[in-house]
């Protein structure tokens, strides 16, 4: 319980007293009607008519919690946002309640929180403040009645006793807001969740907009991948190669007495542009390849295998052909794991393995090289490791100094 | 000879109908789809078809597969596939039915014009060129095989023989003698299991048969 001031406290007295006292009123008076539709529901439900008292009770239980959470938030401002999950209509809507915890939860706190936690508090706060009444004026009640004072037990027999009285009757006063603000929190506390949503079916429907949202992310990203392949395909590929053709066709026919520096400036024009052909295309290759798409990833695998420098063995055995954004990464993360292969392992051999079972797919690149590699250092397996894990895929590097070093990508493919 | 072209980009086309018209070739027609391809093939009956893989309207293999449809249709017309990269999974298709009068190499080869000129003579006189990255992807897929019985030289070797290359070539590219090409060429049949035959074209058969079975 936070402290507030006691000036707060006294002044949010009345409301707090009236959001347990009413609870407990309703709450009490509700469960014995809760309670014999339940029972006549369950005894009557081999006849046909139970049903109808199966309906009813879901109504009155419904009706039950606006109720209580218009009492939080008329009284308290405890706003409790009523379960969300959707509901169809007819028949359909009805089984789909009996089906859900939060119906169920509903009318366990109306049979049995209610005449319990809800009567108690009530009676408590009650006490309290028609205790701390009665007492406080027992000096008056001495003088009118004197006998009235003998029904606490006779207690409070004689005039010094009735200050004592007095004093435990104030007490119970200053008491009576911080009881009531008490067993106020203690009603929300249980309240909320059963009246309402609990924390994991409040996420829920946030996870899957969110796995949603994410799919939609990657499912661009690859679109994107795609559409920047197709555009250097179709534009600086072509142009490069057509320029290659004209610097080929110019070295072929310029005659051998050309001079010297002509000829120089021509071969070597057409051997840059060779080479800005070869690097473009093994850059290009890498992005998204059609092939991939069309004849899936052993097919798509065998052009990066077979040009990497270092000599490399491909073994793919997948059950049935997974789907295509885990192929773009499976292809990812061999095409980037060959790139650092070839550039950091100094390696002479290498091996690429692709395998599935029933629920995922697993990549393995393996090498020979000097080991020493970590998923901290450098950008290419950190960029690796985030690539799967959009997939909610994990990736490991063993690499002792010394090699060998094994990279392996699982992911889930369940869907 | 004749040749129809198909080909979607108009800048390399061009520049294709030009090299050849410049190497005495003459182009009968060119096209920019794979449909156009066969009907042109259809009315034209051309000596070679020069294919891009990759032509619309999916932008994935309708090169290939109209060089599938020409070679079943109309066997005597040579085929020499070009692509912007080259794909073991589309050179096993071509092989398995044919592998004669046909070729298959990278876009770049064509910036070497006279090679590229001499490899398209070759497929049009039933020889074969393939492109020294399919052999490799081919060979990649073989690593069970009595291929890894070969020497790295002998592989190399293998490889040229693959694209099409005489013994005079093969010797020239790796820098040795005519005589030790012949030596590594016994070696590989032996080691394969393959009748020695006479003739280069024979030869590059029976590697084709090889590595496309």
């Amino acid at each position: 319980m936070t402290t507030i001031p006691a000036r707060v406290e006294r002044r949010l007295a009345p409301r707090h007293t009236a959001y347990v006292v009413l609870g407990g009123v309703v709450g009490a008076l509700a469960a014995p009607v809760v309670w014999t539709l339940a029972s006549l529901a369950t005894g009557l439900l081999v006849v046909v008519v139970g049903v109808a008292f199966v309906g009813l009770l879901l109504l009155v239980s419904e009706g039950l919690s606006r109720w209580h959470r218009a009492r939080a938030a008329a009284l308290l401002g405890v706003v409790v946002d009523p379960p969300t999950a959707p509901v169809e209509p007819g028949w359909r809507g009805w089984l789909g309640r009996l089906g859900r915890a939060t119906t169920w939860r509903q009318l366990a706190y109306h049979a049995f929180v209610g005449p319990t936690l809800l009567a108690a508090s009530a009676a408590v706060v009650a006490s309290c403040w028609g205790g701390g009444l009665v007492l406080v004026s027992s000096p008056l009640w001495s003088r009118v009645s004197p006998e009235v004072l003998a029904l606490p037990g006779g207690l409070l027999q004689g005039v010094g006793r009735i200050w004592v009285a007095t004093a435990v009757g104030f007490g119970l006063l200053v008491l009576a807001p911080r009881v009531a603000r008490g067993l106020a929190a203690l009603d929300v506390a249980v309240l909320r969740p059963m009246l309402g949503e609990t924390r994991g079916e409040q996420l829920s429907p946030r996870v899957t907009a969110l796995e949603q949202t994410r799919a939609g992310v990657i499912d661009a990203a690859d679109a994107e991948r795609r559409r920047i392949e197709r555009d250097l395909h179709d534009g600086a590929q072509q142009r490069l190669t057509s320029l290659a053709l004209n610097l080929g066709m110019a070295r072929s026919a310029m005659s051998p007495d050309a001079p010297t520096e002509t000829r120089r400036a021509i071969e070597e024009a057409h051997d840059e542009a060779k080479q800005a052909l070869a690097e473009l295309r093994g850059f290009v290759r890498g992005l998204h390849p059609a092939v991939l798409d069309e004849r899936g990833l052993d097919a798509a695998l065998s052009g990066i295998v077979a040009r990497a420098p270092v000599p490399t063995s491909l073994h793919v055995l997948l059950a049935r052909r997974p789907p295509r954004t885990l192929e773009a990464v499976a292809y990812f993360v061999v095409s980037e794991a060959l790139t650092n292969v070839a550039k950091h392992s100094g390696a002479t051999r290498a091996a690429v393995r692709v395998t599935s079972d029933a629920d995922r797919l697993v990549v393995e690149v393996s090498d020979d090289g000097q080991g020493g590699a970590t998923t901290g250092a450098g950008s290419g397996l950190t960029g690796l490791t985030n690539r799967v894990a959009s997939v909610d895929g994990t990736l490991t590097v063993t690499s002792p100094v010394g090699g060998p070093t094994v990279l392996r990508a699982e992911m889930p493919c369940g869907s | 000879m004749r040749v129809v072209i198909a080909e979607d980009s108009i800048l390399l086309r061009d520049g294709l109908i030009r090299l050849l018209a410049a190497n005495g070739i003459e182009v009968v027609d060119a096209v920019g789809d794979a449909e156009a391809a066969l009907a042109a093939v259809e009315r034209h009956r051309p000596d070679l078809a020069l294919l891009d893989v990759r032509m619309p309207p999916s932008h994935t293999d309708e090169g290939l597969r109209a060089a599938l449809v020409i070679r079943a249709q109309w066997p005597e017309v040579a085929l020499l596939i070009l692509s912007q990269y080259v794909e073991e999974r589309y050179a096993a298709d071509l092989l398995a039915s044919t592998t004669s009068a046909v070729g298959y190499l990278l876009k770049d080869r064509i910036a070497d014009v006279d090679e590229f000129v001499d490899s398209l003579r070759r497929v049009a006189d039933g020889g074969t060129a393939l492109d020294p990255e399919v052999v490799a992807q081919l060979l990649l897929r073989r690593d069970k095989s009595p291929l890894q019985r070969l020497t790295d030289r002998e592989r190399e070797t293998l490889s040229l023989m693959a694209e099409g290359r005489s013994n005079t070539g093969i010797a020239r590219a790796l820098h040795v003698s005519e005589s030790a090409i012949a030596k590594h060429v016994n070696a590989i049949f032996t080691k394969l299991d393959m009748p020695t035959t006479a003739g280069d074209h024979r030869r590059v058969l029976a590697v084709l048969q090889y590595l496309s079975e």
